[in-house]
């Protein structure tokens, strides 16, 4: 017991940077070799976008718009609504397949050979969470490319843009933690993606398809209170060159993001951490 | 002591391990103070029927599980104090295979090689390396997906040896493989200890580690109740076989899977 074991064991020098992006070039590559999910982030909001613009857009527009006619006329304004609200979902549809990715790496063992090896500890999940924020990224490029070739002609200047990117990537990233911490605490991958189901059903129950003030009280109430009512709101401002947008409300966006990013992250840690079989 | 002797890579004295039941009050012992010495640049073969522990043996030394009690040495660091520098000079294969199945064979292990901090040429060269090593060169451009149950097994075991890891576990690491693969992991094994790496493994082809071992630890109720060398054990229990060894030294299964009986007496023949 008196000598050290001298050997090859090397006290290998944290290296966080290069790990994530080791485990973001990763997240990309599986993208790339099993699309499904990928094609599930875009095809989800362009069908939403068809069925609601072509199918009920004709009646909605004339109602959330005062003042506009039925029919094309009402499906215009319909789509000038909407359109936010379906990027919104697009972040959210990104969020939910990283649930599903995270619960994969879980239950197949490899995150257990991670754990095993010297690396940054936050670059497993980190590379995940990136890896889906550039393809929810990319997919709200391809979104808003459907929209424009629907007649979306949105009158946001070139600062409102970049202003729109940092909320979709200040959500994306709050969502995605979120997710991935949903993701490692199911019991399988099927069941991963439940949980975030219900965030999905969010954008629906505030403003993104029918004014809240039209709404009964208690749900009304709900409305104006969940997170995804700001963030609509602030796409929505900002889509229209900052149009209506109150400062108060972009700071909710901002403020909701924050929390819900914090908390998943913390979350996400402290499952990743837990132990785990071989 | 002599001055000169190294450090053993693995000391693991009174190690305790349970894990909380949903049914009962109280916790289901699984280690119930295991002590095991592995000189560095040996085989041991941990044996021990199904649900002794091994597995839950291997997470503890491979910093996934944590001691409830009692100290795990590994490379020389505190398992407990130094999971970093443990992680550092270790590799596991677990007894589930860990590869990326939506990547290559060539992909999974240049991201290991990249997680290695290996450096573009030399975690190619690395890559190339292994692939032959363990005949995967052919398939070696399509998707573990593809793979059969023995060439992922190939796999994982390439991927686990990237770093030239110093200590290596391997929880039946021959599962699966037909006796031509089985034959060329046991040789990789040799050629590694050949080398001063340090092998820890388990397995229930006691035939393997009749070959392979240099020492044989046998785990049942929480603890090791024999271990020796091979030749030790057999003629110690006038056993033609390890076989005979493990069935003369194991209590049948007893229904519940509790492993908290102390009738079994710990027996050392060194
Ligand atoms: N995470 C866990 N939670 C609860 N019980 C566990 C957990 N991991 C293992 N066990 C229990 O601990 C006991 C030992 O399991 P372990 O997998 O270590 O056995 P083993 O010796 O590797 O068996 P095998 O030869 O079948 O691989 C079993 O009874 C198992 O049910
Ligand atoms: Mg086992």
């Amino acid at each position: 017991m008196t000598t050290l074991v001298t050997a090859t064991s090397t006290t290998a020098r944290p290296r966080p940077v290069a790990d994530v992006l080791t485990m973001l070039r990763r997240s990309l590559l599986r993208a790339v070799r099993y699309p499904g999910l990928t094609v599930f982030l875009v095809a989800g909001p362009l069908v939403m976008l068809l069925l609601f613009v072509y199918v009920f857009g004709g009646a909605f527009g004339a109602g959330v718009m005062p003042g506009v006619a039925p029919g094309a006329e009402g499906r215009a304004a319909y789509l000038e609504y909407i359109t936010p609200t379906l990027l919104v979902i697009t972040v959210v549809g990104g969020a939910t397949s990283v649930a599903t990715s995270a619960a994969m790496d879980a239950a197949g063992g490899i995150m257990a050979r991670f754990k095993t090896m010297a690396i940054a500890p936050g670059s497993v999940l980190s590379g995940q969470v990136l890896g889906f924020l550039v393809q929810a990224l990319a997919a709200l490029v391809l979104v808003i490319g459907a929209a424009f070739a629907m007649g979306y002609r949105p009158g946001a200047g070139a600062l409102d843009w970049l202003a729109l990117l940092g909320l979709f990537a200040l959500l994306g990233l709050a969502l995605n933690w979120l997710c991935v911490a949903m993701g490692l605490n199911s019991r399988s991958v099927e069941s991963a993606s439940n949980a975030p189901m219900i965030l999905l059903l969010l954008p629906f129950l505030g403003s993104g398809f029918v004014p809240v003030d039209t709404m009964p009280a208690a749900v009304r109430w709900f409305a104006e209170y969940q997170p995804f009512t700001p963030v609509i709101e602030t796409a929505r401002g900002l889509l229209a060159g900052g149009a209506g947008l109150e400062g108060a409300v972009a700071a909710q966006a901002v403020g909701w993001c924050v929390v819900l990013g914090v908390a998943g992250y913390a979350w996400a840690r402290s499952l990743y951490r837990r132990e785990r079989r071989l | 002591m002599p001055g000169n002797t190294p450090a053993p890579a693995i000391e693991v004295a009174g190690l305790r391990k349970s894990f909380p039941t949903r049914t009962k009050k109280g916790d289901h012992v699984v280690l119930d103070g295991v002590d095991l010495v592995v000189p560095t640049g040996t085989v041991t073969a941990l044996l021990g029927p199904n649900g002794a522990g091994k597995t839950t043996a291997v997470g503890v030394l491979s910093t996934l599980l944590r001691a409830d009690a009692g100290t795990v040495r590994v490379a020389g660091h505190d398992v407990h104090d130094d999971p970093g520098a443990v992680r550092a000079s270790i590799g596991v294969t677990g007894q589930i295979t860990a590869v990326d199945d939506l990547l290559t064979g060539t992909e999974n292990l240049r991201l290991m090689a990249d997680l290695h901090h290996l450096g573009r040429a030399a975690g190619r060269r690395r890559t190339a390396e292994l692939l032959e090593q363990f005949g995967l060169t052919e398939a070696a451009g399509k998707p573990v997906a593809t793979y059969s149950g023995g060439m992922k097994r190939k796999l994982d075991l390439a991927m686990t040896l990237v770093g030239a890891p110093s200590v290596v576990f391997l929880d039946e690491p021959t599962t699966g493989l037909d006796p031509r693969s089985r034959r060329t992991l046991w040789d990789e094994v040799r050629s590694l200890v050949a080398g001063g790496t340090t092998i820890l493994l388990t397995t229930q082809y006691l035939e393997e580690a009749d070959r392979l071992a240099d020492h044989v630890a046998v785990l049942d109720g929480g603890r090791i109740v024999a271990e020796g060398t091979p030749a030790e054990l057999k003629s110690v229990h006038d056993a033609g076989s390890l076989d005979d060894v493990f069935l003369a030294l194991t209590e049948p299964p007893t229904g519940d899977g509790s492993a908290d009986d102390p009738a079994t007496s710990k027996e050392n023949v060194r």
